[in-house]
């Protein structure tokens, strides 16, 4: 990052399948940049302070009264008052509907063949017990898929459609307040998500001055 | 009755019970009386939450016309796998709770099956309100359990729907006497909270009926023969039957 008057605190490139985790504190901002385009980005916030206090996709989207993430999203955690928010988006939507793929998940949706495929869940349930303090399996609920697109049918159908990004394509988030980000750079090959070709995505911590 | 004496005061609370109105949903009548486990009306704002067993039936009937039944499921043999609901949206690649839904667990298998329902006015997006998730906790932390066990949960009678710029409607109920029915596949937990939806502008709360019965013989039919409905099930049925004592076979 060259802008003047920002210190950079992290700036990391992700691989496909590759876990990344880190404490962005109030004030921060962390930005997920698409670097090839379609790649699904699964991420849990926690409060930093009380990991039980977790982001809650229900109250966030109830909050917002729309089934969708983008610019302007507040990520609200279970005490109702928000994580982070989403203070530049060109990509457009977000979901946070479709959960993180996990082993068994994937076999009751493709098969038994992709039992021991990679899966977010397992990347997450990795980093919870490294994170530790009661930060474990049970803590794990609904996460955010960046750069993912699952529009609702009117029916009601999840159309787990080709990716809306492109190469270049980023978010940033606003931490509100200290947020514990963990995430896991998807590595489905059985679902458009990752357009059948899951690629690293490079992620920027900087705060003001 | 005087109640200023300890034989006064216990004859006074024995003698209420002969005088309570109480209300209990009747057994339905294509039901045996002897198979019939639970039978209770969960007033407004309250929660009710019980351990069924695999085979059971569980009725929830909306007969007012204004309970939400916000719910979620644990398998009491190992409370760590519990309902999922963003596999139950994505597996049957469907948000909208109708009859033959499964609901999943995060583990990859069914833990019961919606297998009738009048009502199709249901919500897997929007959880509870603050009232409805602190009852939602107090069922969880009765069976052990604490707040991190209380993930996202749905809501029966009251509908949410989405509109193509993802705004969400409510859809409210669909009327007094809806009822869903859920086949419970595995050793189950059920906690149920009867409190307003969040989404719900004029909620007039009204009782929960929730009646549960036997019908073992039901899990042998699949109630739907889509794929994934049949993998879940299969991993539902292998893990019970591994999980049995093997001196029942000898």
């Amino acid at each position: 990052m060259t802008t003047t008057g920002l210190t950079i605190i992290a700036d990391d490139v992700v691989d496909a399948c590759a876990p990344w985790s880190a404490i962005v504190r109030a004030g921060q901002t962390l930005q997920i940049i698409d670097l090839h385009g379609n790649q699904a980005v699964d991420t849990l916030f926690f409060d930093a302070h009380d990991y039980a206090n977790r982001y809650s996709a229900v109250d966030t989207i109830r909050a917002q009264g729309r089934a969708y993430l983008g610019l302007g999203s507040r990520l609200l955690a279970l005490d109702g008052e928000p994580l982070v928010s989403i203070v530049a988006d060109t990509c457009g939507r977000h979901d946070t509907l479709g959960g993180a793929c996990s082993q068994e998940s994937n076999v009751v949706r493709y098969g038994e063949h992709t039992r021991h495929m990679h899966a977010c869940r397992n990347t997450f349930l990795a980093q919870a017990l490294g994170w530790g303090r009661g930060l474990d399996k049970r803590a794990l609920t609904a996460n955010v898929n960046f750069f993912m697109n699952v529009p609702l049918t009117p029916d009601g159908g999840l159309d787990f459609a080709d990716g809306i990004s492109a190469p270049g394509r980023y978010v940033e988030l606003a931490a509100d307040r200290d947020t514990l980000v963990l995430i896991s750079n998807c590595p489905q090959l059985n679902n458009p998500c990752n357009g059948y070709d899951p690629t690293p995505v490079r992620l920027l911590v900087w705060s003001a001055a | 009755l005087s109640t200023d004496s300890t034989t006064g005061a216990r004859d006074h609370a024995r003698s209420q019970v002969r005088t309570a109105a109480m209300r209990v949903p009747a057994t339905p009548p294509d039901v045996e009386p002897s198979r019939l486990l639970w039978a209770e009306s969960v007033p407004a704002g309250s929660y009710a939450t019980r351990v069924l067993g695999r085979g059971t039936r569980l009725r929830l009937i909306d007969p007012d016309g204004g309970a939400c039944a916000h719910l979620l499921l644990f398998r009491s043999d190992a409370p760590w796998e519990r309902l999922n609901v963003a596999d139950t949206v994505k597996v049957p690649w469907q948000a909208y709770l109708s009859a033959g839904h499964p609901l999943l667990s995060d583990q990859g298998r069914v833990l019961a099956t919606v297998v009738a329902d009048s009502s199709g006015h249901h919500d897997t997006l929007c959880g509870m309100t603050d009232a409805g998730r602190a009852k939602m906790l107090l069922a969880a932390v009765k069976h052990g359990l604490d707040i991190r066990d209380v993930a996202p949960s749905v809501s029966l009678f009251k509908g949410v729907r989405v509109a193509d710029d993802g705004m969400l409607g409510f859809i409210g109920s669909a009327g007094p006497g809806a009822a869903v029915d859920l086949l419970i596949h595995l050793p189950m937990v059920v906690a149920l909270v009867n409190a307003a939806h969040p989404l719900d502008p004029d909620p007039a709360l009204t009782g929960l009926d929730v009646l549960a019965w036997r019908a073992g013989e039901q899990l042998t039919t699949p109630v739907n023969d889509d794929p994934e409905y049949l993998r879940a099930l299969f991993n539902t049925e292998t893990t019970w039957a591994a999980a049995q004592t093997s001196e029942a076979f000898e």
